[in-house]
């Protein structure tokens, strides 16, 4: 327990003690200038969840939209990735590296890479695009393009990090020999992914799944850094509403409202989608469920 | 589609998809060393070229990026080396500790605790920002008569308290496979607890020691919405934010400076790949450790 203690006094001070007072904030008309505040009741919450706030619904479903875009995306893209680095090639390990490398970078050096890349005059993007003989669009200052540009850096950042690397160790933890008994039945390369390396990468999928949905709603500093959450707040995401409310504007009883919304949908959805795993999440019988 | 019948066709394929795939993921870095290369009149220009012609490159803007009014960006960077290894040093000492305490001893909830622990590890930071930002503002104030909004406390002092619950868990993870009987061992040749955590447990770590250092290192390297929220001044701003200073000092319309924000971006990222291929080992190893809880 003393051991234990310097996680357990981290916990209490800065987790559970703060989500209480959170949930606590929320409750009042709390301001940075107004330190002795108001009970409020629900008003915030109603504040938000009535469209008073004009911004919160717009913000929530661009999230939403965003994290149905990029994760979808992102977790094929780094399966397709790691199953193109497990076919036993020679230089694997150097190419690993080369996908590896944009998920090191930090997310504000390549938002700003991205920015000047994205620069309809001068970028090399459009660039590249006029020479394929396609008009480039405006990337970041048109609200049509703002959002999917940031999907794009995002992938890029994503496709080849940690989620290939754990896919990666998944499909090498595919026995051979399901594979061969499965081809000396005839099944060809397609039904044996589905029939064979599916089910048994499925908790690392689920695993990947998990923690690619939390990233994807957390998104934040590609629009603070490339648009400002514009054009005309098409990049104003939910996390950059949450921070513009409770530290421009000091909103921050509010801003404790907003944040209690996103804690329940992110727990929600992780609860649902542990629920539906079992559905579909294949677990070898000695494999053990859990780390106890 | 057998592995044996096609001979070179496939492996031709493979190589070929994987080329295109690295070149699609080296462009915004090569665009950045190149531009980062340019004089300034060079960036404005019609069609953009990847890198300068060689007579015109001038490494000489990585010297020229830590001189640029208003923008003290060897503050920046001091500042960040700082604030990462203050908090990493905290982090591995204390989710050592921590981790010790739940691999190796019974206290009344432990297993509770550690429940608690796993549940955290899926709990978004962004939640407790706000009370997080008013402690800092108010207790300090309460204890020591200055606020501590403004300073890097907030951004180094939460490490000295676990280190977070991924590198607790980790570790605790590692420690588990050590066998007990090197503690009896100690223990009956009088060793302490503290001996048998830094002479047993510690040396016989160091991997994954080292895996939480780097996921530590490139967490507070990484930073953003910490320290944009808890600083205000300038000069005390580490790189993430300061970076952005580079877009919003006003830009000088006869000289461009995309250039040295390049460069400058450039330098941020260094550190993070030295760090990589000095301990590629480490990296795949903690990753891959993060995803068997699955």
């Amino acid at each position: 327990m003393l051991w234990a203690s310097p996680w357990l006094l981290g916990f209490f001070l800065f987790t559970f003690g703060p989500m209480v007072a959170s949930l606590v904030l929320a409750f009042t008309d709390f301001t940075i200038s107004n330190l002795e505040p108001n009970v409020v009741g629900f008003a915030n919450f109603t504040r938000a969840l009535s469209g008073t706030d004009h911004l919160f619904w717009p913000s929530l479903l661009r999230t939403l939209q965003y994290a149905l875009v990029m994760v979808p995306l992102s977790i094929g893209g780094s399966l397709l990735a790691a199953m193109l680095l497990n076919q036993g090639m020679k230089l694997t390990t150097l190419f690993r590296t080369l996908f590896f490398l944009p998920s090191l970078t930090p997310v504000v050096a390549s938002a700003v890479i991205w920015t000047w890349l994205y620069n309809p005059n001068w970028g090399f993007l459009n660039h590249l695009l006029g020479q394929a003989g396609v008009k480039g669009p405006l990337w970041l200052s048109d609200p049509d393009t703002a959002m999917p540009s940031l999907i794009l850096v995002a992938l890029w950042g994503a496709i080849g990090g940690n989620t290939m690397i754990i896919f990666l160790a998944g499909l090498q933890g595919v026995p051979r020999e399901l594979h061969e008994a499965a081809e000396i039945d005839g099944a060809n390369g397609l039904q044996r992914f589905r029939a064979v390396t599916l089910p048994m990468i499925s908790p690392t999928i689920f695993f990947n799944l998990v923690i690619g949905i939390i990233a994807a709603l957390k998104v934040f500093a590609t629009p603070v850094v490339m648009t400002s959450g514009g054009p005309s707040y098409a990049t104003w995401t939910f996390i950059l509403h949450l921070y513009q409310t409770g530290f421009q504007a000091f909103d921050m009883g509010y801003a404790s409202a907003l944040a209690w919304i996103f804690m329940v949908i992110v727990v929600a959805l992780t609860v649902v989608n542990l629920r539906l795993s079992k559905r579909w999440v294949y677990y070898e019988g000695e494999e053990r469920r859990d780390d106890r | 589609m057998t592995a044996r019948s096609e001979g070179w066709l496939r492996p031709t394929l493979l190589y070929a998809t994987m080329v295109v795939a690295a070149i699609v993921f080296m462009v915004p870095f090569l665009f950045a060393i190149g531009t980062s290369l340019k004089p300034p009149h060079l960036l404005h220009v019609h069609p953009p070229q990847l890198f300068p012609p060689v007579g015109e490159m001038l490494p000489g803007n990585y010297q020229r990026v830590f001189v640029v009014p208003f923008v003290p960006f060897a503050a920046f960077y001091q500042n960040t080396v700082i604030i990462t290894l203050a908090s990493m040093v905290g982090s591995v000492i204390t989710a050592a500790a921590s981790a010790y305490g739940f691999a190796r001893f019974r206290w009344p909830g432990r297993d509770l605790m550690f429940g608690v622990l796993l549940a955290t590890l899926v709990l978004p930071e962004e939640v407790v920002i706000i009370p997080k930002f008013l402690m800092f503002h108010l207790v300090p104030e309460a204890l020591f008569g200055s606020t501590w909004i403004d300073t890097w406390w907030p951004l180094i002092v939460p490490s000295y308290f676990g280190g977070g619950a991924f590198a607790v868990f980790l570790l605790r993870q590692f420690f588990l496979q050590i066998p007990r009987e090197f503690d009896e061992a100690a223990v009956i040749d009088g060793a302490s607890s503290w001996d048998i955590l830094w002479r047993i447990i510690v040396p016989l770590s160091k991997p994954a020691l080292a895996t939480v250092a780097i996921f530590s290192f490139l967490g507070h390297w990484n930073d953003f919405i910490h320290p944009l929220i808890y600083l205000n001044s300038t000069e005390k701003f580490p790189l993430s934010v300061g970076l952005r200073w580079f877009q919003q000092q006003p830009t000088d319309p006869i000289e461009p400076r995309e250039n040295l924000m390049m460069a400058a971006s450039v330098l941020m990222i260094t550190p993070a790949i030295v760090l990589f291929f000095s301990m590629q080992r480490y990296f795949v190893r903690g990753i891959v450790m993060s995803g068997i809880k699955g």
